[in-house]
């Protein structure tokens, strides 16, 4: 079910995260929070449980859901990959970063590779932009980059966890 | 009381009440603010942006819905800077709307159309993107076109405010923003009730009826006000013609529904050009064959038939079943061919099944035999106790008003065997067995007694009977009760103190509660809370009947019943007859008439040898089939009037066709004794013929001179002899109809009976006992059958079965069952069984689901295939004489 092998997810059920939380007003979005952490993402079948437990309509927790960048409905990778293509990056060749990771990952951005190691996201700025172009995985940046070395870059991270190298 | 303020637009002063906005106190003095997102019933958002108007000394624009009135304020509606606003926020609407004006559906009655033209944007100045949609197209009602969304939330606000439904919202973020369902999933599976209430608000394309698709422009359409032919509700609706058919209908303002419909009255109108409409008269031949007849064939039949039967077997050889379904004036004129020209009171109609037990309790205990309060004050209420209805299904629009108490805090108590969608938002939810509802509200008013909740004062002046019913309900305990009725005593005992310390409490039931043989009781015993807790003559207060058909109410009140001369005058006093003799020049019956299970025995027996059934189809819709139909082909002549070849019409031996509601003029009353005029939109199908002409000619061709040149004549004769009637006038009517009492032409009509007396005198504390059902389950027969109405179909689905989005929706029967007995006898969701009673046995398909009694299954009544009457049992109401259709023992077995 999830993205990423946390052993949390499986000692807390959603049940165990509504349970603090029903009856009390203003729930949704921390339960949304606290569900994307265990689970990595939000399920269809979360949400409709989340709905039912708070007795608020499907469709709005799915309006909610869908309304905020930090929510993410698919399952995620377990590394997150972000290349920036704000002005400074996108002037010293981002996009060819971009199009060197989409090739090595075979993946569009906004997409995660099948075996939920890596998610490939744009992003429009860093704030590394001394550094440009640069990409950020997980939460290490990596400045300078050449698409030449993209595929080690990769191949560094593969197997590994983005609770490893800290978090979101 | 609110404060008034004064304040100055465009230079006019106008003072308006605090809280209002810019807007309203605009609107209300007719300067008119062009808007969006704004609706009057819904709460305003302020998104569009397109009612800004310039309000001095603030900074910005302000948005005139959302802005409130302040005392001084002075405001501009049309400044040169709000023109230069409202064009942009055009502008720039346009430029992602698709502009496909000339071909789209809503062309000449799109408001963004209407504004574009207004403010004179001939074209969008931006190239805007494309949004790049789908049209969301799952279901037979209306789709739903994201393109043209200019998501100013109405739809949204509509289903999530009033109808309470939420299925849709606002999905993803900025430009790609739409309104749909979670995961764009089809409607139904999001919770959709296709009262189509969100189509009726969107001010552009985007929600669409699918029916009139294609088939008019807006300019071509002529709209007729008149009133939905399906339930009690009697909501306004707008009858959209071209060249003399019905393409659309559209919820009218004002009335009892205020623009508000259900699905049957939005969706379920296509039954009238249907193909199967009878348009000639019919009389079957030697053959057993129906051949087409011309009119004064089939009328002189029937006179001369009639005559021959009266001179052979007297005038009680005959039987007339009159109908809900037809207006005022024409159950006027049944009864009075039943009495004044055949002779004899067996008259009656289908009130006889559904709230004849209403009308002969409330008359003991209040003296008038109706809903006490109008369904506008309902909002005032702050507990609303539900027994025995399943509103939203079977009421729809009332179950939107309920929703109104219910936002501002009301609270709410139900009592059914299903957990009904009402039942599932209770703050107190009481489960009783069907059946036992006697021992719930005796035990309700014990509590209410004993905790000294009863309100000491209003018990003292306006009721008798306290002291007796005190003693009389000591045995009625919490824990006997418990016992009897399946609930926990400490859920009654909450109920009962939840009501009692309402300010306002109402009751709203229907059929859950009448259709016992102990329906009377029932009644009284709900009359006896509202009495011993003042819970009555004030708005937001009362015992509310919720009646089943358009103009059950109006039927009942020209006494189409055997019993009772119109305006329920009974038969049996001399002077009251003395009256309608006076008036119809002829001599009355003196004794009552038999009620229409009673003429189907005595059409067993032989005792009843004609009968005449205008819009009725016991043959679905009565208890116990197998005999209506034995009864029915012993007659020795079946005359039966209709739209169509029910199955009731098969076994006559002429049919006489009959105009829908859609066809002529005359007035309906509705459940809230509303008396409204319906209006005849399209001319009659083939030589089909209103009801009262029909009946006229009958009565001319035997001999009594009836000479009415219109209904709008017959209620002249009416309001003349029907003393609640009396201020009748088509005239009078107008848009927004007027509640009876009306005693006279001046007199205003009456919102809430019982205000400072009871229509009898003093409101009466009944005694009534708790009786068992007529039949209880057994060994042989272990499960309670339960029978009722769901929201896509009507009584015997004559109109809503040949309506293709109702078929496609609900093309079948069901029965529910409860998850553990499902169990217990090996039923699958799904699953084919055979359901029997003792009178008879149906196949049918389960569903299993926990909204039933462990102990009951429900099967709805509207499907002649698997008819719930096969199984029901004709047990009446001592006084009432209403069957228990809600209390039958069955087995169900599942089929390989």
């Amino acid at each position: 079910m999830s993205g990423h092998d946390n052993t949390e997810a499986k000692s807390r059920g959603i049940e165990d995260i509504l349970t603090g939380y029903q009856g009390r007003p203003g729930a949704l979005i921390p339960v949304l929070q606290e569900t994307q952490e265990v689970f990595g993402y939000l399920s269809r079948e979360n949400m409709e449980k989340i709905a039912g437990a708070l007795h608020i309509p499907f469709s709005k927790v799915y309006g909610v859901a869908t309304f905020y960048a930090q929510f993410h409905l698919k399952p995620r990778g377990r590394n997150i990959i972000r290349v920036c293509l704000g002005t400074a990056c996108h002037v010293r060749g981002g996009e060819k970063i971009l199009d060197a990771v989409s090739k090595e990952l075979n993946i569009k951005p906004g997409e995660t590779t099948k075996d939920l190691q890596f998610t490939l996201e744009r992003v429009a700025c860093l704030g590394a932009c001394g550094l440009a172009p640069t990409l950020m995985v997980n939460n290490e940046t990596h400045g300078r980059m050449k698409p030449e070395n993209v595929p080690a870059l990769i191949q560094n991270y593969r197997g590994r966890d983005r609770e490893e190298t800290a978090v979101h | 009381m609110s404060q008034t303020i004064t304040i100055t637009i465009n230079g006019q002063k106008i003072t308006t009440h605090q809280g209002a906005s810019v807007l309203e106190a605009a609107e209300e003095n007719g300067i008119n603010i062009p808007r969006l997102c704004y609706h009057p019933m819904l709460e305003s958002t302020g998104a569009c942006r397109l009612c800004v108007v310039e309000v001095e000394k603030a900074r910005t624009l302000q948005p005139s819905c959302t802005t409130p009135v302040t005392e001084g304020m002075v405001v501009h509606t049309e400044s040169p800077r709000v023109m230069d606003a409202r064009k942009t926020v055009i502008d720039l609407l346009l430029a992602n709307h698709p502009e496909d004006c000339l071909t789209c559906e809503k062309n000449g009655d799109c408001e963004l159309q209407n504004y574009a033209y207004q403010y004179g944007i001939k074209h969008t100045s931006y190239k805007g993107e494309r949004k790049d949609y789908p049209i969301l197209d799952d279901n037979p009602f209306y789709q739903m076109d994201p393109e043209k969304c200019i998501l100013c939330g109405r739809c949204v606000r509509m289903c999530d405010e009033v109808v309470n439904h939420h299925v849709w919202d606002y999905a993803h973020r900025g430009f790609v923003t739409k309104v749909t369902t979670a995961y764009d999933m089809p409607v139904e599976e999001g919770n959709c009730i296709f009262c189509g209430n969100c189509v009726q608000v969107c001010p552009t394309g985007a929600l669409l009826p699918k029916y009139g698709m294609g088939k008019a422009r807006s300019w071509e359409i002529t709209k007729i006000r008149t009133v939905c032919p399906y339930c009690g509700v009697g909501c306004n609706i707008y009858l959209h013609v071209k060249n003399n058919e019905v393409i659309k209908v559209s919820g009218a303002e004002g009335g009892p529904n205020d623009t508000l419909l259900c699905v049957k009255g939005r969706f379920g109108f296509d039954f009238i050009n249907h193909k199967d409409r009878l348009k000639t008269p019919l009389i079957k031949g030697e053959d057993g064959q129906f051949h087409t007849a011309s009119w004064d064939e089939a009328l002189d039949l029937v006179a001369r038939r009639f005559a021959e039967i009266k001179e052979k077997h007297g005038p009680n050889a005959f039987g007339g079943l009159s109908s809900a379904r037809c207006t005022n004036e024409e159950n006027y004129l049944m009864q009075k061919l039943m009495r004044a020209v055949l002779g004899t009171n067996n008259v009656d109609h289908c009130a006889r099944l559904c709230h004849a037990s209403s009308v002969v309790g409330l008359n003991i205990s209040l003296g008038s035999a109706a809903m006490t309060n109008s369904i506008a004050d309902l909002v005032e209420a702050d507990v609303i106790f539900i027994i025995g209805s399943n509103t939203t299904e079977a009421h729809p629009v009332i179950g939107m008003w309920v929703n109104r108490p219910l936002r501002k805090g009301a609270r709410l108590i139900v009592a059914d065997p299903r957990k009904t969608e009402f039942a599932e938002r209770a703050h107190v939810y009481l489960q009783q067995l069907p059946g036992t509802d006697v021992a719930l509200l005796n035990t309700m008013a014990h509590v209410i007694i004993k905790e000294g909740w009863y309100k000491k004062e209003f018990v003292e002046k306006r009721t008798e009977g306290f002291a007796e019913l005190a003693k009389f309900l000591e045995p009625y305990t919490p824990e006997y009760a418990e016992r009897v009725t399946g609930i926990a005593k400490d859920e009654i005992i909450e109920a009962a103190r939840i009501y009692a310390e309402a300010k306002n409490a109402t009751i709203l039931y229907a059929m859950g509660i009448t259709q016992h043989t102990t329906g009377v009781d029932n009644v009284q015993a709900i009359a006896n809370l509202a009495l011993l807790t003042g819970n009555i003559g004030r708005e937001g207060t009362g015992v509310n009947p919720l009646r089943g058909q358009n103009n059950v109410q109006g039927s009942s009140d020209m006494c189409a019943l055997p019993n009772l001369l119109p305006g329920y005058m009974p038969v049996t006093d001399p002077g009251m007859r003395g009256t309608f003799e006076k008036a119809w020049r002829v001599s009355l019956p003196a004794k009552p008439g038999l009620t229409v299970v009673e003429m189907i025995h005595a059409a067993e027996k032989g005792e009843i040898k004609a009968m005449y059934v205008v819009g009725e189809n016991p043959m679905v819709s009565d208890p116990d089939i197998q005999h209506v139909e034995e009864g029915l082909k012993n007659l020795e002549f079946l005359v039966v009037q209709d739209i169509f070849l029910s199955e009731t019409a098969r076994l006559a031996d002429v049919v006489l066709p009959a105009v829908s509601f859609a066809e002529k003029t005359g007035t309906f009353t509705n459940t809230e004794r509303r008396i409204q005029l319906l209006r005849r939109a399209v001319e009659p199908i083939g030589q089909a013929k209103a009801d009262w002409w029909i009946i006229q000619e009958l009565a001319r061709r035997m001999g009594y001179a009836m000479d009415y040149s219109s209904p709008e004549d017959i209620m002249t004769e009416i309001a003349s002899l029907v003393p609640i009637y009396g201020g009748v006038t088509y005239e009078r009517l107008g848009i927004q109809g007027l509640q009876w009492p009306i005693p006279d032409k001046t007199h205003p009509g009456t919102r809430i009976l019982h205000r400072d007396r009871f229509t009898r005198g003093l409101g009466l504390l009944a005694k009534v006992p708790f009786k068992e059902p007529d039949e209880g389950p057994d060994e042989e027969f272990p499960l309670i059958l339960t029978t009722g109405r769901i929201l896509y179909h009507y009584h015997t689905g004559t109109m809503t079965r040949r309506s293709k989005g109702l078929h496609a929706i609900r093309p079948e029967g069901y029965m529910e069952i409860h998850p553990d007995t499902a169990g217990r006898y090996g039923v699958k969701d799904g699953q084919w069984v055979k359901v029997t009673s003792k009178r008879g046995q149906i196949r049918i398909k389960a569903q299993v689901t926990a909204k039933m009694h462990p102990r009951a299954v429900f099967i709805p009544f509207h499907f002649v295939e698997a008819a719930a009457n096969m199984l029901t049992n004709p047990a009446l109401d001592p006084q009432a004489k209403i069957p228990e259709y809600k209390v039958a023992a069955v087995r169900v077995e599942p089929e390989p």
